[in-house]
């Protein structure tokens, strides 16, 4: 490559350029370096930074090296950069002073003078030195004085512009070091000129476009121009500079055309408007497309041309950045942004042109695409091309239906001169493509060229596409591209090809809920079962689009019309059904038993009202509406009782279906809800409950694979239950919206009945609702007949009237005229018998239904009540009156001690403490005209009263007490009070002491009664006395019945006063009152005031000296806590039986509150010796532990000391030893006998001086 | 601006979608629902980013001829789509993305009100007012 000639101008096919040198001097020199130097030059990269801080850049050079002429130089306005020299280099040899001083120099200045004409400063001056040469001749100055020379002569204070190169052909290590220092120098100058030029081209380059503002500024012109710059960078192989200069021609462009949109348009710009001649599409296989850049150069270009050279600039260098995907993602931009340029600049564009040069342009991308990256690159990168490849089908399929090759029929002479037309428009073909069998120019001539191409070609695009989408997971895409399929193969009349990509589709768009696109769907999908004959889909997608409340009223009702129509057409074929699903026509929104509780007897009416919502748009005749019923015999029917089931089940009756949500997505709703049943499992020997639990009958719907199964509820999966038993309602007409359906049905076979499936038919057309959730169940119980009899009230009080209720349930028994209840009598217990006795007849649901009256007949053993007619499953309701009469009168009180003596006629259950009344049972045992065993009723009476005496003495007068308490809740009256000796004895009076005859005694009250006792003979004998009141209910003034009173009996004994007690407390000597804290004397005085009774005559008893005397025990016992005993609180003393023997004891107490406080009690008892066979066990222990044993200092009179300690020994004894040791005992005296005459006397104590804290207590 | 705006649930169905009037309603749902094939590759993409700078803006999903499809996605994934007219090509990533932040504000509003089930169809008068809003503004 000596490049002795220059081609001129550069041809630049290729982008072989290399940037420009000029060599000039010695051409046989430069000649035999030049290959060396070619090939040194690009070994080492050189750093080259940029003006305005671009980033510096590595760069090897390469040059391309010519030889200097001076027509190479540029003159004054050439903006032509490919052709500029960047360095001029001079090559010598020259080392003889004399031979540089003859022609050397003179060619030097000539060609500095050439240069400096141009103004040109980069240059090189190179002095190649040859050892070889040196030695030949002797003569030779110095070599340094050449260079010098030179340097003198030329080089002007840049020494750097001349350097030595230094046997250049030898291999030394002295030639490499030369050749490595001129290298860089070479370099660096070569850089530097690069810097400099460029930097005034760039400088220019703005300029211009600054201008272009100004009339007359032209973008070609300017393209031009930034386009040479982008030259020179591609030439120094900085390609993303390159690129930068085409993308701001772009942006450059864009910008105008949207300025031109906002209607402030260049004048330039007009001339891309013209119309649009041709659509070749893009060209990428070559570099540089010639062709249309001279149009650009010549301003001819049209947009597209503008457009197709730029983008096939941008693409060159983009692939030579290695950057093809980037590419791809530009292409699609710049169609899509042409196509809008177009619209926008209103350029003329015959119909079809553009979607040809879409079509063109995608193909000739990825055929680009393809051509530079390998199979693998490809697939790995199907998200960048997929959107050509798209949008090439789209065009395609927009070609073929803009020239008729879509339908049916075929292209018509129109759409012929149309596709000729947009032939001619395409021109012909490239020379580059012309030899590819596949380029994109006989792809599109070919698909027009025939209906039968065009759907090759059309298919073969779809389904790569849709490949192409679906590998990548764009599901969506590649279903609506299979739409667009499904609509050519609509056209081209092959509906069986297009389902299944509409099934497809609308799969995905109901898996997530698209509405709008659901409902389009499905109307292809409609008209496409239509044509394929397959009725039952088509019926099906017909009832949903119905029903779809996105169509419109006229399409609803066509499509609901072809399902009314088709059920009218084939209802002669009787046995061939077809079976759609329930949703999409209407919608079950309640259910409604009644009656409510859905529990009917045997034979029993019960009717089910649903509310169906229809979703037809216009009213629909349906033959029969059905529900099919699953019937299940309930094992432990005994439970399934009217009570039972009414206890158990919600009330109202109404069940309510949830909405259906359909318009979301199906994943949420396409699981059926479950179905939970009950199950028990009983063991089959003594059906006992071995395991229980809920089973879900629909597990296999429900856990079957998601997918399979998700969107689409094939006809298939809707089962038309066949059962015995089914609920039927002929002849409804349903209207749009909510419609009341009722179904009666009489109840048969006892058990349980589930709704299963709801069905509504017309013609062969079944619409089947295959579940109903929530269960919806009925149930059908047969009942024995029963006989109730309950207290009305809480309980039954004895000795007044009490009603009683009667209560009959006939269960499957009828009752008839003539039936009757046989009650045995009790005699404590009469039925009172009423001239009217009304009963109550109630349905089973507790409705009530009639009256009647019933007729009771009493004979001496039986009662007969005569029941009303009544039919089966009712309620025959009826209260009766009973009297349970008091019992033979208790005797009560054998003892007379002064306590509560409980009126017990029911041994078996003792009241506590007298809250509980005494009971009466009372049996009665009734015959009933449906059983052959008579029915035993227990009724428990109770007493209201409970009855208590006491004697109270005054003195030696005595007096009776009678309290009655009433214990129940009502009022009652008590009249005709009396007490009565029933002993008979004659010697004893009883004067009541009553002044009225007839008391109230409120409910939780009490009435006291009271007697004196007076008696003729001393010592009375004892009293057996019996207490009778009359009793009748407060409330109830007149009675029917006459009631028999209440009676009480008891004894008193030993009432007659032996001993008198009176005791005294006397304040401290010299003080007036007692005190708090001091000491004060109490003296007791016990009075005999009787001869010896016979009630003396004990073990106690002791005769001396013609007299008798008794031991008695008092004792002080102060249960307040007011009195502090100081010292022995109690002692034995021996009492002479005289009347008036009085025994004094002194003690000594302590009042420990101020105030009136009462005394403290005294109590007597008998002392019996311990050899007394007699034992009463009055807390032998608990006394003695009570007492002191300190030998009390006033020692009783009568009693040695000794008596005393043996006693205390006794006790001591007693207690250390064991208790079965015989010892004195104790007994108390019976209340009678002693008299207190100091009972409730209070002494006033006042406080203690000294006392800060004053406690005073008041009684 | 936008000639159809739609928010879309974490399970792709539509809670709100909205086109203006004028045009065919139903190929902006094909359209919106095309572009979730996008959205969703974006989203896992995304998934491999750092999660604490995730961007919501998802960027042009997709160009058409005619419309541009922008994507947003919140941090429940919840995605929001506005398609743009392309001939309107005043209309930068910026404003796109303000509409968004727009949307996105209107929308946590729709989600504070107790009354609204997460879930539902957006119903909310607010929120319709301000999607017209966003429309009216080119027209």
């Amino acid at each position: 490559m000596d490049a002795p000639e220059e081609p001129l101008p550069p041809v630049i096919y290729t982008m072989e350029n290399k940037p420009i040198v000029t060599c000039a001097g010695d051409q046989n020199l430069f000649t035999s370096i030049y290959p060396t130097l070619s090939q040194q030059l690009p070994r080492e990269p050189m750093e080259w930074r940029r003006s305005y801080g671009r980033a510096p850049k590595m760069i090897h050079l390469e040059s391309n090296f010519v030889q200097f002429k001076e027509e190479l130089l540029p003159k004054e306005g050439n903006k032509a950069l490919l052709t500029f020299p960047f360095l001029h280099i001079y090559w010598t040899e020259c080392c003889d002073t004399e031979v540089y001083k003859a022609t050397v120099k003179d060619d030097l200045t000539k060609w500095q003078n050439v240069l400096k004409a141009h103004s040109s400063v980069d240059w090189l001056i190179v002095v190649v030195e040859n050892d070889a040469k040196k030695k030949n001749k002797t003569n030779i100055l110095p070599r340094t004085s050449i260079v010098d020379k030179i340097r003198n002569d030329f080089c002007n204070k840049q020494s750097d512009r001349c350097v030595v190169l230094t046997d250049p052909l030898k291999d030394s290590s002295r030639t490499q070091e030369s050749w490595n220092t001129f290298l860089t120098k070479l370099r660096t100058l070569l850089l530097m000129s690069f810097t400099k030029n460029l930097g005034k081209f760039e400088d220019d380059m703005r300029t211009l476009r600054e201008k272009r503002t100004e009339p007359g500024w032209s973008f070609c012109e300017y393209f031009m121009v930034q386009e040479e710059l982008a030259f020179v960078f591609e030439m120094l192989q900085q390609f993303e500079d390159a690129l930068v200069q085409y993308d701001e021609l772009d942006a450059l462009f864009s910008q105008y055309v949207v300025n031109f949109g906002a209607g402030d348009g260049a004048n330039w710009l007009t001339f891309f408007c013209q119309p649009v001649k041709s659509w070749n599409g893009l060209i990428l296989r070559k570099p540089i497309d010639m062709e249309k850049r001279e149009l650009i150069q010549r301003q001819e270009a049209t947009l597209l041309d503008l457009r197709s050279y730029l983008f096939a600039r941008q693409c060159t260098l983009l692939l030579f950045l290695q950057r093809p995907w980037e590419v791809a993602q530009r292409a699609l931009e710049l169609l899509h942004s042409c196509v809008q340029e177009l619209k926008l600049l209103e350029v003329s564009v015959p119909p079809g042109a553009l979607d040809c040069w879409v079509f063109l342009s995608c193909l000739e991308v990825l055929q680009r695409i393809e051509g530079c990256c390998d199979r693998a690159q490809m697939d790995s990168n199907i998200a960048h091309t997929v959107g050509l490849w798209s949008y090439a089908t789209e065009k395609l399929k927009a070609l073929g239906y803009l020239c008729g090759l879509v339908s049916e029929k075929g292209p018509d002479s129109e759409d012929l001169n149309r596709t000729v037309d947009l032939l001619a428009g395409l021109g012909a073909e490239r020379p580059e493509t012309a030899n590819t069998a596949q380029s994109p120019y006989k792809k599109l001539k070919e698909a027009l060229s025939s209906v039968e191409a065009f759907e090759k070609h059309y298919l073969d695009l779809s389904h790569a596409t849709i490949e192409m989408y679906t590998s990548i997971g764009r599901i969506r895409s590649a279903k609506f591209v299979g739409k667009d399929l499904a609509e050519f193969y609509m056209r081209k009349k092959s509906p069986q090809k297009a389902e299944s990509y509409l099934q497809g589709a609308l799969k995905n768009y109901l898996a997530e809920g698209w509405a709008l696109p659901i409902t389009h769907t499905q109307k292809q999908l409609a008209e496409c079962q239509k044509h394929l004959g397959q009725i039952e889909n088509y019926l099906q997608t017909s009832s949903l689009l119905a029903g779809d409340h996105h169509l419109t009223e006229e399409e609803r009702t066509y499509f609901c019309q072809e399902i009314l129509n088709f059920a009218s057409q084939h209802t002669d074929s009787p046995g061939h059904k077809v079976v759609l699903p329930m949703h999409s026509f209407a919608h079950l929104r309640d259910l409604r038993f009644t009656p409510a509780n859905a529990v009917v007897h045997v034979g029993g009416i019960l009717s089910v009202e649903i509310t169906v919502c229809s979703q037809m748009p216009i009213p629909v005749r349906v033959e029969q509406i059905t529900i099919s019923v699953h019937f299940s015999v309930e094992k432990n029917s005994y439970r399934k009782t009217a009570e039972w089931l009414t206890k158990h089940k919600t009330s109202n009756g109404i069940i309510s279906f949830p909405a259906e949500t359909l318009p979301f997505p199906a994943s949420q709703n396409s699981l059926p809800a479950l179905e939970l049943y009950e199950m028990f499992e009983r063991s089959p020997s003594d059906n006992s409950l071995n395991t229980t639990g809920i089973i879900c009958k629909n597990v296999h719907m429900l856990l079957r694979r998601q997918e399979s199964g998700a969107a689409l509820d094939s006809p298939s999966g809707v089962a038309l239950e066949d059962g015995p038993h089914v609920l039927q309602c002929g002849d409804v007409t349903l209207a749009p919206g909510a419609n009341t359906v009722t179904f009666r049905t009489q109840a048969k076979e006892p058990g349980t009945y589930t709704l299963r499936q709801l069905c509504a038919s017309a013609g062969p057309v079944c619409f089947v609702l295959p579940h109903l959730y929530p269960l919806a169940q009925y149930d059908v119980y047969s009942q024995e007949p029963q006989l109730h009899v309950e207290p009305l009230a809480d309980s039954l009080l004895a000795g007044i009237p009490q009603k009683v209720k009667f209560t009959v349930t006939t269960g499957h028994y009828t009752v008839k005229n003539g039936d009757s209840l046989q009650l045995s009598n009790v005699e404590a217990m009469p039925v009172l018998c009423h001239a009217e006795n009304r009963a109550v007849i109630y349905s089973n649901a507790r409705e009530k239904a009639s009256e009647a009256s019933l007729r009771v007949q009493s004979s001496d053993k039986v009662t007969s009540i005569s029941l009303p007619a009544v039919p089966a499953y009712h309620v025959i309701e009826f209260e009766l009156e009973v009297l349970s009469l008091p019992s033979a009168p208790a005797t009560a009180g054998e003892s007379s001690a002064l306590g509560v003596t409980e009126a017990q006629r029911k041994h078996k259950d003792t009241p506590k403490a007298g809250h509980c009344m005494a009971t009466t049972d009372h049996k009665v045992s009734i015959e009933c005209p449906w059983s052959i065993y008579s029915t035993v009723i227990a009724l428990t009476f109770s007493m209201p009263f409970r009855t208590t005496h006491a004697l109270l003495s005054s003195g030696t007068r005595k007096y009776i007490q009678v309290c009655v308490q009433n214990l129940s809740d009502l009022d009652f009256r008590l009249s005709d009070s009396a007490l009565a000796d029933v002993g008979g004895s004659a010697d004893l009076q009883l004067r009541p002491l009553n002044l009225e005859s007839q008391q109230h005694i409120c409910s939780r009250q009490s009435v006291f009664f009271v007697w004196e006792l007076t008696w003729t003979r001393e010592p009375p004998p004892p009293l057996h006395a019996r207490f009778s009141v009359g009793f009748r209910p407060a409330s109830q003034e007149r009675l029917t019945v006459s009631l028999k009173p209440y009676t009480y009996e008891f004894q008193v004994e030993n009432f007659f006063t032996l001993y008198n007690v009176r005791a005294e407390i006397l304040p401290p000597a010299g003080m007036e009152l007692c005190r708090t804290g001091a000491l004060c004397a109490l003296e007791v005085a016990i009075t005999r005031l009787s001869d010896l009774l016979e009630v003396d005559r004990d073990e106690a008893l002791t005769e001396s000296d013609e007299h008798f005397s008794t031991k008695l025990m008092y004792e002080v016992v102060d249960n307040s806590s007011n009195w502090a005993v100081c010292g022995k609180s109690s002692g034995v003393i021996s009492m002479p039986v005289v009347p008036q023997a009085t025994h004094r004891v002194h003690m000594e107490v302590m009042p420990l509150f101020a105030g009136y406080l009462p005394l403290p009690d005294i109590r007597l008892f008998k002392y019996l010796p311990h050899h007394s066979a007699h034992s009463s066990q009055l807390d032998a222990d608990s006394w003695i532990e009570n007492d002191s044993l300190s030998v009390d200092k006033h020692v009783d009179d009568q009693l040695d000391s000794s008596s005393i300690k043996s006693r205390g020994s006794v006790h001591s004894a007693a207690s250390s030893e064991h208790k079965g040791l015989p010892m004195p005992r104790l007994q108390a005296l019976p209340p009678g006998q002693v008299f207190n005459s100091s009972a409730g006397m209070q002494i006033l104590v006042i406080p203690s001086k000294d006392d800060h804290v004053l406690e005073v207590s008041v009684t | 601006m936008a000639v159809c705006v739609a928010v879309i649930a974490k399970e792709n169905y539509p809670l709100y979608i909205r086109s203006v009037p004028t045009e065919n309603e139903l190929k902006f749902h094909y359209m919106v629902h095309t572009s979730l094939d996008v959205v969703d590759e974006k989203i896992s993409a995304m998934g491999k980013a750092l999660v604490d700078q995730r961007e919501l803006y998802l960027g042009l999903l997709y160009p058409t001829e005619d419309y541009k499809v922008y994507g947003y996605v919140t941090n429940s994934k919840v995605k929001f789509v506005m398609v743009v007219d392309s001939s309107n090509p005043a209309l930068r990533d910026n404003e796109i993305r303000s509409m968004f932040r727009k949307l996105h504000n209107s929308y946590t509003d729709v989600m504070c009100n107790p009354f609204y089930n997460p879930g539902d169809r957006i119903q909310s008068r607010a929120f319709d007012s301000m999607v017209t809003s966003m429309m009216i503004q080119v027209c």
